[in-house]
């Protein structure tokens, strides 16, 4: 009887702790010590491993700003790499706390999928990367083509719709990864490569030779991309959603990498800078942390204008104009809501 | 009460019987059992509607809005989820039969050869089992595909075999039929020929039984089979014609297509597959004891026919069982297409389909329920073959 005892206690704790998992995501963080950010298998700008194995790029600071506004130290990340396809089934069951994988945000994945997107981070648009050797000057002119895609993206649904809105045929070949899609694409096994603009110019990027390739000009969506968490933990939805806000309000009040800390030192003459570094209100008590919180983040890997530069922006490798990402008074449309 | 074990309490009684016994402790085992799947799926349901989802299939109905290349049914990105899951499961199917085919040929050569006292013969084969069957399917896979799609050229370049047929990094194009109106009475002819080749056998195998008299009955079957459509096509004036593949832009237009992912999964799981039949098909003859061979030659019967009448029907009994696993091996093997983007059962439905709706726990059921039933069909196919093939007794 014991024996029995012994066995349904042990069936009725197993329960619990499966059925309990629903606790606040920010008590298990800080439970944990660490934040488990989903990101992408490697995209050279975005998330992509250095030579050192230290993650790098545009969401992999992201992640460690949430990081160090929540655990007070940006280096406590856990990356998990996933492909376009896992990358919503690993947030939903747990294996990440908080999505940063180049994602757009779409009504289906919001409601359907159970997710609550964070404030849009990037504006892209789904571009097409032709051999310059083609000759080819517009999307207009791709009928016939075989075109390489990576598969569980919205890339594949815009494609078939704009082939099919402008009465052309072509060959679809699905992949796994970028990396095999762009693969297959150099081989030859397709004539067009297409995926965000930010990630073609990314990936030719890391050809042997970049002016042989070509980014046409049209783009055929709004691919607005964001970071995202599960349905349902609104105060750790509120956490994510504010970092970015305040990484954006960073760059508008000229709150940078190597003044945050020093700023929030101090109760300075500007009050909306005072609010986000947390020299005066209680912004961070609000959110459930303290009140350097946003400095924290800003100082982790500087304000949005920084990451961008450093990652993404014309000096990099990848040579993106801030173009839409730029701040609302500068001819972008980065329009972050204010922190009071 | 006359054993001095016997108890009064009625309890511990039954519990000493063992008959009762063993009633109790099964009892018990499938109520462990039972809780432990209720347990199981409570708990997948539990934690479903926790993240606010349900179990719901009706997104099935919902518009696909993506577009698969290999489709033998009429498919668009307009059409159902549904309707993708059937174009994956029959491009696995297509897979999995032709694989089965290929596989099986080849085994049984493989294992001829393995057996052949020609020295080089028997090391050739010994030497391509062992390399296939030590180095993991995948690896055949990617290998083959890659080496598709980088040492073949592209379309410009095209190998051109009498501007019909055309070898490229796109696949292989080559003619497709279109049936003109008259081409049922030539479907007819063959539906003809199959039902006279199938009468003739029975017939054929009668005269023997009761005379003695043989019949060439292959080629007089072969010659129905065949030769009668061919004449009735041609005398008809050859109702079908041909659409022939021609390089427009980027690739070629018309005809058909066999792309490179079906050509590299395919010839990958069969030259896989078929050095573990060969293996199987080598044991199988091995094992029919010599003496049965020498005892058919001494009756003065003719080499083929020790072969065809003596040893063959006997080695199968031994070689069904373990290529009905081999079977169900390669056709689970299919759902590999899903590294080099063969979009079979796994990749739509499983993959793009789950993907775009979200729905993993239905999209998988689905996935798991239709290699259930693939793999469930190959064995009581095998077994039904099986059955025949055991030794009657009279």
């Amino acid at each position: 009887m014991k024996l029995i005892n012994k066995v349904l206690t042990g069936m009725a704790l197993t329960a619990m702790t499966a059925t309990a998992a629903q606790a606040s995501t920010l008590e298990d963080v800080r439970a944990a010590g660490e934040l488990k950010c989903i990101v992408t298998t490697g995209l050279a700008g975005f998330a992509a491993p250095d030579a050192n194995g230290r993650w790098e790029g545009f969401d992999a600071d992201f992640c460690r700003a949430v990081a160090a506004a929540v655990l007070g130290d940006g280096d406590k990340v856990k990356f998990v790499p996933s492909t376009g396809k896992t990358r919503f089934t690993m947030l939903s069951s747990g294996e990440g706390d908080i999505l940063f994988r180049n994602t757009t945000e779409t009504l289906s994945r919001d409601v359907d999928l159970k997710l609550s997107f964070l404030p849009v981070n990037f504006y892209d648009g789904q571009g097409f990367m032709v051999p310059a050797a083609l000759g080819v000057t517009s999307a207009m002119e791709l009928d016939g083509a075989s075109v390489c895609i990576q598969t569980g993206t919205t890339t594949e649904l815009n494609l078939a719709d704009y082939f099919r809105a402008n009465g052309m045929s072509y060959e679809p070949v699905p992949m796994e990864t970028n990396e095999e899609a762009f693969t297959n694409y150099v081989a030859g096994r397709c004539d067009v490569y297409t995926t965000d603009a930010s990630g073609l110019a990314s990936t030719r990027a890391k050809t042997d030779d970049p002016t042989q390739h070509v980014v046409l000009p049209e783009i055929i969506s709004k691919e607005p991309l964001g970071g995202a968490v599960r349905h349902g933990d609104d105060q750790w939805h509120d956490i994510g959603k504010w970092v970015v806000n305040a990484l954006i309000n960073a760059e508008e009040m000229g709150v940078t990498q190597a003044n945050a800390m020093n700023l929030a030192a101090n109760v300075g003459k500007n009050p909306g800078i005072n609010r986000l570094v947390g020299s005066s209100g209680s912004m961070g008590a609000m959110l459930g942390l303290d009140a350097k919180w946003a400095a924290r983040a800003v100082a982790q890997g500087g304000n949005y204008g920084e990451i961008y530069e450093r990652n993404v922006g014309p000096n990099t490798p990848l040579e993106i104009a801030r173009g839409l990402n730029n701040l609302w008074n500068n001819g972008g449309v980065l329009y972050a809501a204010p922190i009071r | 009460m006359s054993t001095p074990t016997s108890n009064t309490n009625p309890l511990l009684r039954a519990w000493y019987d063992k008959e009762t016994r063993s009633i109790i402790v099964q009892i018990i085992a499938a109520a462990l059992i039972l809780a432990f799947f209720s347990f199981i799926i409570n708990n997948a349901v539990v934690n479903l509607s926790n993240i606010g989802k349900d179990i719901n299939f009706s997104f099935l109905w919902d518009d696909a809005s993506y577009d698969i290349n290999q489709h033998l049914i009429e498919y668009s990105s307009t059409s159902s989820h549904f309707r993708a899951m059937i174009v994956g499961l029959i491009n696995t199917l297509l897979v999995a039969v032709a694989g089965i085919v290929l596989a099986t040929i080849l085994g049984f050569l493989l294992g001829v050869m393995r057996l052949s006292s020609n020295w080089l013969t028997q090391k050739i084969a010994y030497v391509y089992i062992e390399y296939m069957r030590n180095v993991p399917v995948l690896l055949h896979i990617l290998l083959l595909h890659g080496l598709i799609i980088t040492s073949l050229p592209r379309p410009k370049g095209s190998y051109n075999f009498g501007d019909t047929f055309f070898l490229n990094n796109r696949g292989f194009q080559m003619p497709s039929p279109e049936f003109q109106s008259l081409f049922w009475v030539v479907s007819g002819s063959v539906v003809g020929g199959l039902a006279f080749a199938w009468w003739f056998s029975r017939h054929a195998q009668k005269v023997q039984d009761t005379t003695g008299k043989a019949y060439p009955v292959a080629l007089i079957n072969i010659a129905a089979i065949v030769l009668l459509p061919l004449v009735v096509y041609f005398i008809l004036g050859s109702p079908i014609e041909w659409d022939v593949p021609a390089l427009k832009g980027f690739n070629f237009k018309g005809g058909m297509v066999i792309r490179p992912e079906f050509i590299a999964l395919w010839l990958a799981l069969s030259l896989y597959t078929a050095a573990f039949i060969g293996e199987i098909v080598r044991a199988g003859i091995v094992a029919i004891d010599h003496g049965q061979t020498e005892a058919a030659q001494a009756l003065g019967i003719s080499n083929s026919r020790v072969l065809n009448l003596v040893v063959i029907p006997q080695a199968l009994r031994v070689i069904i069982p373990p290529l009905t696993s081999q079977y169900l091996n390669l056709a689970k093997n299919s759902s590999l297409a899903l590294a080099i983007g063969y979009m079979d059962v796994v990749a739509t439905i499983g993959g793009i389909s789950l993907n775009q709706t979200g729905r993993e726990m239905e999209c998988m059921l689905i996935v798991m329920g239709i290699y259930l039933a693939i793999s469930l069909i190959i064995s009581s196919g095998m077994n039904w073959y099986n059955n025949r093939m055991q030794l009657v007794e009279r």
